[in-house]
């Protein structure tokens, strides 16, 4: 798993790369909470188009920032998840309440 | 469902890394099979929750590297795919409980408590015994 981070205009954008897992899902929340809490930004974008595995482990890692941005007052966005990534969101049945946005060009 | 096609075992030790390893192999067994990408993703997910299962409840407090993960993945012709997870860790004190969606254990660690609910959605059976000896999950795919 590998995190790029990039703040564009008023968002932080993460783009998550590779499997999201039980044991790769601590770094990269420790990595997005630090760039949250430095950058203040009005949206939190996770773009999971280059993420090629999620299980649970990323569902709480999402339902985390999820809570954690609206804290911070501010909007978390998941730009471009997989199928595989919907479906499980889906499942869980929080789909309805996250902002998921599907634009290609890295604009949100 | 009797005539197996193909059989594979493993045992690793409890080691988050390993979590990994488990779908690697998952992949490659099933890479033969002319399984769609669609199933592979969903039987890649169901293992890889329960060896995330075993190796974050089940050993919880201990060291990994001296605790065993048994993965056994065995197809049949009629193309039903078993999936065998087995730990010697702690148990399950109520199954029924850990079901329930968004139930967990470990909050500090933000589990999100959908990893049995996602197993149990993903295959066409599951069946769970434990005890304070250990853990065995068994799934059921019929793949298309």
């Amino acid at each position: 798993m590998k995190a790029t981070t990039a703040n564009c205009g008023e968002d932080l954008v993460v783009r998550v790369l590779g499997d999201v897992d039980h044991h790769t899902s601590v770094g990269l929340r420790e990595e997005i909470d630090r760039q949250l809490a430095a950058s203040a930004p009005r949206r939190l974008v996770l773009d999971l188009s280059g993420t090629e595995f999620m299980d649970s482990s990323g569902l709480g890692l999402i339902l985390g920032r999820y809570r954690k941005a609206q804290e911070a007052g501010c909007e978390l966005v998941l730009l471009r998840p997989t199928s595989a990534i919907l479906r499980i969101l889906h499942l869980a049945g929080v789909d309805g309440m996250l902002t998921i946005r599907q634009e290609k060009g890295g604009q949100v | 469902m009797k005539e197996i096609s193909n059989t594979v075992r493993v045992r690793f030790p409890a080691l988050s890394e390993n979590e990994s390893v488990a779908r690697v192999i998952t992949t490659g067994f099933l890479m033969h099979q002319g399984v769609t990408p669609a199933a592979l993703a969903d039987i890649k997910t169901v293992v890889s929750e329960a060896v995330t299962n075993a190796i974050v409840h089940g050993y919880r407090g201990r060291d990994g590297a001296r605790c065993p993960v048994f993965l056994e993945l065995t197809m049949y012709a009629d193309r039903t795919l078993v999936v065998k997870v087995r730990d010697k860790g702690r148990g399950i004190e109520d199954i029924e409980k850990a079901m329930q969606p968004f139930f967990t254990t470990d909050r500090e660690g933000e589990r999100s408590g959908m990893g049995l609910p996602i197993m149990d959605a993903f295959t066409d059976q599951m069946k769970i015994t434990s005890s304070p000896a250990g853990t065995r999950v068994v799934m059921k795919k019929r793949l298309p």
